[in-house]
């Protein structure tokens, strides 16, 4: 195609580019940093990520620019998700660091190196516009995850999860390679924006596009956490260290709902009919069985777990609703009110996880439900921002939370689909019991465990302010909703 | 009128109030926090006086708006208005906070500033929900009003407390959900407004309207709350300490029925007409049967819980009717029953303060050492019986009335609540109050002390008012509840 090598642009992912010269540079710098806190490497690292944010800010166009032969795309949506990914990254890194400065086997460069590597990952998956992009994108993101779950390699737990992590995600990848190689048995190329031309032109064997849509959905569902892909989730979150935990449970959904956008609306737009039943069934499974097994749980974890679950199946609904009958006017509707409700849902995700990591000091995890009685005894202020967090999760105003739900259910009932609000509500119902719960043994119960709280300032504030945020977006949800609507309708 | 934004005020000053009281932290400052709390109640009952006051008699629609654009993405505006039905409840609100805030005030030793900051928030979010003209906004004051409550019974309610506090809330979020949805196919039919104004004047079929009626009854129902799921309501009544008692009687129950003057009747008129018969039977159980479970109640609270809804149930028969005496003096019956429940789960609050029991057979004898609580506690029984001269006796007599008007089986069947009113109060009060002293504890008792004492006497005048005055509550309801019978005769399908 090309008779001379072509200098690709550079400036469509120049933080990629940076992000990756700058892990690189931090891992040759941590093997000189002695110091037992690790400050500098730290620093870096956040330094990095600010650094992405700026360059990311600076060379938005607005416009959708191709690059790297079509296989990388920089639009609007990918500018806002990426930004929401460097803030998340942050707010995670400032959250982990008294938690693994306090245990040993965790207390390395690496860690951050790790982290940094898994961000760069995610960003080529938000960026992706080829089947290989992707692919890469998400290896990149699930080693460096497999590692930092193994990493505390003396516990038991952790290295079990790490292995069930390891085997089914190459198992969720194995799925995604065939359907992805199905796709393109199907319509002879790779590249998305090429693939949704194929089929817009029609021609394609349309049976073996459903077989390989039917596996790529089987292995988004996998990423995404939603049932019946959902058996690694708790174990994952349950067995992992909580800093990784928080990692796991909040940046990667942005860079899932990327790639669910990537393959499903801009690739395989002219199925919608077909992928929109699938995850139909997809999100009310994931609702039921992530509501009702959190109600069982007594491991906070676990049960934020389960609750990521039927989040994730809740977020979908906003997905399956944007082609109804083949006309799509309610699709910018649809998938701006996902996007919003998958960035509500990592900000309080965010929170609930740093509220382990607070509870948390060396040689004791605050994860069972138990070491949260009494929490308003002890420190009343935390007790109010985890209590904000529980309602927002349960989608109570005036929390991010509802107006999350409230845009999804809106996209449900313009799309139609009456039913599918009505199961919604209903399980948010059964939802509401268990974060009620978590602010009962908070409020109700006395304190067993009356240790003041040692986190460090930082941390205090970072997790103040991130409460406060999760209530500031909920009264004033405009500014956020509509960044989400704006970057949508510039990128479709 | 009055150009500042009072109904903002009546909303953020007890809200802000409340933050401020929580900011003093600690029971060190329990003082200060106290003091503050009462600061906040009163001024925010002070700003609502003018509502009243500057009230226009002749105008029904809606006076004191302000409408300010909050979320344009959605079309949801901060619009807020009230009218004749409304604006007593504001004020009503507004001036139970301060009875509650008194009534705390040396009884809540633990963990003060929150108690009282819990009950001024609350108070600054039922002010919203009942001047709220967005639907949105309304959802959002609805259902945000349940955390304070489910709070306040699960921290400084009774034994049973948990589970109370969990079906309290699972209960009314159950119903509200079901309502979220009505109101987003409004949306949608709308053409994209959560106006309610531009509601009511949307025409809808049969059909859909049956619908919509169907998930604002839920919702309203729970809250009110209606036989058959009133179960949640003896139990938060029982279990909540005074003051919670005291607002969800109150306030709390009215909700509801506002909710139905707001939405029910003005948004699905031909519904509300078709499915008449089913609300006022739902009612009538209300009034006979639980007024027959309310009889054979051993303890106090339960009583009044139990009476509570007997007495809903003669406001939500008398919307039904569709009739001026009826809405009217259902309305009349709200805002009295504000007054006299309150003062009757103050009275039991009074009891178990000295002596830690509601059940009545811990009781006997009590006139012989609280003569002054005696002769107030008659009062608010009487009123609570409906007796004449009473504020109690005025609803029920108009919804009565109404009734005999609309049908008199059905208002023969209404008026076997002022017998059953008076058997299941005046037995309880007789048992506890009269005869001679029962035990050492009743022995022991000490007289109302003057902060008890002014807060009975403060309600005692106001439902003596109410009985012998009601002419300034009913005049300005008039043009309101006129300008909604019209509205609701007019049919909306086209």
């Amino acid at each position: 195609m090309f008779e001379n090598f072509v200098v690709p642009d550079l400036m469509p992912a120049a933080p990629e580019l940076f992000l990756a010269f700058m892990a690189l540079a931090i891992l040759l710098i941590d093997v000189f940093v002695k110091d037992s806190r690790r400050t500098l490497t730290f620093v870096l690292s956040q330094l990095a990520l600010i650094g992405c944010a700026a360059i990311q800010f600076a060379t938005s166009t607005g416009e959708i620019t191709y690059t790297f032969s079509n296989m990388f795309v920089d639009d609007l949506m990918s500018d806002l998700l990426k930004i929401f990914l460097y803030m998340t990254v942050i707010v995670v890194l400032f959250y982990s660091r008294a938690y693994i400065s306090d245990r040993e086997a965790m207390n390395k460069g690496e860690y951050y190196v790790l982290a940094l590597f898994a961000t760069l990952g995610m960003m080529v998956m938000i960026s992706a516009n080829h089947f290989l992009t992707i692919y890469i994108g998400l290896e990149l993101l699930s080693l460096s995850l497999y590692a930092m779950v193994a990493m505390n390699r003396d516990s038991v737990v952790s290295t079990e999860a790490a292995m069930k992590y390891f085997v089914l995600g190459a198992l969720a990848s194995g799925l995604l390679l065939y359907g992805m190689s199905m796709i393109y048995g199907a319509t002879g190329t790779l590249e998305i924006t090429a693939i949704a031309e194929q089929l817009y032109g029609g021609g394609a064997n349309k049976t073996v596009l459903i077989f390989g849509l039917v596996f790529l959905v089987a292995g988004l569902a996998f990423k995404l956490g939603v049932v019946p892909f959902h058996m690694w989730i708790p174990d994952v979150y349950h067995g992992a260290p909580t800093s990784v935990t928080l990692l796991i449970g909040s940046a990667p959904k942005l860079a899932a709902f990327a790639i669910t956008m990537r393959l499903l609306v801009n690739g395989l737009i002219t199925l919608a009919q077909d992928w929109q039943a699938m995850l139909i069934i997809l999100s009310v499974l994931s609702m039921a069985i992530g509501n009702l097994a959190a109600i069982a749980q007594t491991n906070l974890k676990r049960m934020l777990a389960y609750s990521a679950i039927s989040h994730m199946g809740f977020m979908l609904l906003g997905i399956v609703t944007g082609v109804v009958g083949g006309d799509a006017r309610y699709a910018l509707n649809a998938y701006s009110s996902a996007m919003f409700y998958v960035v509500a849902y990592v900000l309080t995700s965010l929170g609930t996880f740093g509220i382990i990591l607070l509870m948390s000091r060396a040689g004791f995890e605050a994860d069972s439900l138990d070491d949260y009685k009494g929490l308003n005894k002890r420190s009343p202020w935390f007790a109010g921002v985890m209590l904000m967090l529980m309602f927002s999760m349960a989608g109570v105003p005036f929390f991010v939370g509802f107006f999350a739900k409230f845009s999804v259910l809106q996209a449900v009932v313009a799309a139609g689909y009456m039913w599918l609000a009505i199961v919604a509500v209903l399980f948010s119902l059964i939802g509401a019991f268990y974060y009620l719960r978590v602010v009962k043994i908070m409020y109700f119960d006395a304190p067993v465990d009356e240790t003041p709280l040692q986190a460090c300032g930082s941390m205090k504030a970072v997790l103040s302010v991130n409460g406060i945020a999760v209530a500031l977006f909920g009264l004033m949800p405009q500014t956020l909703m509509s960044l989400c609507a704006y970057a949508l309708l510039r990128s479709l | 009128m009055s150009t500042y934004p009072l109904l903002s005020l009546a909303i953020w000053i007890p809200i802000v109030a409340g933050l401020v009281v929580l900011a003093t932290g600690n029971d060190r400052n329990a003082p200060l926090a106290r003091m503050l709390a009462l600061i906040g109640a009163i001024a925010g009952f002070l700003v609502t006086i003018p509502l009243w006051t500057g009230f226009d008699l002749n105008n029904g629609g809606m006076q004191f708006v302000e409408l300010q654009t909050w979320i344009p993405r959605f079309n949801i505006n901060y619009h807020l208005g009230t009218d004749g039905i409304s604006m007593l409840f504001v004020v009503l609100n507004s001036f139970i906070t301060i009875i509650v805030v008194s009534a705390g005030w040396e009884v809540i030793r633990e963990r003060v500033a929150q108690y009282f900051a819990a009950f001024l928030i609350m108070s600054g979010l039922m002010n919203g929900i009942f001047t709220a003209l967005d639907g949105v906004l309304f959802y959002v004051f609805f259902e945000a009003s349940l955390i304070p409550l489910y709070l306040i019974i699960g921290v400084w309610g009774g034994p049973n407390r948990v589970y109370a506090a969990f079906k309290f809330f699972l209960y009314t979020l159950f119903g509200s959900l079901l309502f979220l949805l009505a109101l987003m196919y409004l949306f949608i039919q709308s053409g994209g407004s959560f106006s309610i104004l531009d509601w009511h004047k949307l025409p809808i079929g049969l059909g859909p309207q049956i619908w919509l009626f169907l998930g604002f009854l839920i919702a309203f129902a729970v809250k009110v709350p209606m036989f058959p799921v009133h179960t949640w309501l003896p139990d938060a009544h029982v279990e909540a300490p005074t003051g919670g008692s005291i607002v969800l009687a109150a306030i709390g129950l009215k909700l509801g029925a506002y909710g139905f003057l707001r939405f029910s009747l003005p948004i699905a008129p031909d519904a509300s007409h078709e499915l008449a018969g089913l609300v006022i039977a739902l009612s009538l159980i209300a009034v006979v049967y639980i007024g027959f479970v309310a009889l054979i109640q051993s303890d106090m609270k339960k009583l009044v819980a139990y009476s509570s809804i007997a007495h809903m149930g003669f406001v939500t028969l008398g919307f039904f009717l569709f009739s001026p005496m009826g809405i009217e003096g259902a309305l009349v019956q709200m805002v009295s029953h504000g007054f006299v429940s309150g003062a009757m789960f103050f009275c039991i609050g009074v009891m178990y303060d000295r002596v830690h029991s509601r059940q009545i057979a811990d009781y006997g004898g009590v006139v012989n050492t609280m003569p002054k609580f005696a002769a107030l506690f008659m009062l608010f029984s009487m009123a609570n019986a409906g007796l004449p001269a009473t504020s109690g006796f005025v609803g029920e007599f108009m919804v009565i009335l109404g009734a005999v008007k609309y049908n008199f089986w059905i208002a023969l069947a209404a008026a076997t609540s002022m017998i059953l009113g008076a058997a299941y109060t005046l037995w309880m009060y007789k048992r506890v109050i009269f005869g001679d002293i029962a035990n050492d504890h009743v022995r022991e008792l000490t007289d109302v002390n003057s902060r008890e004492f002014l807060i009975l006497a403060v309600l005692a005048i106001c439902t003596l008012w109410m009985g012998v005055y009601p002419q300034p509550f009913t005049e300005v309801m008039h043009s309101s509840v006129n300008d909604l019978l019209r509205h609701v005769a007019i049919s909306k399908i086209q």
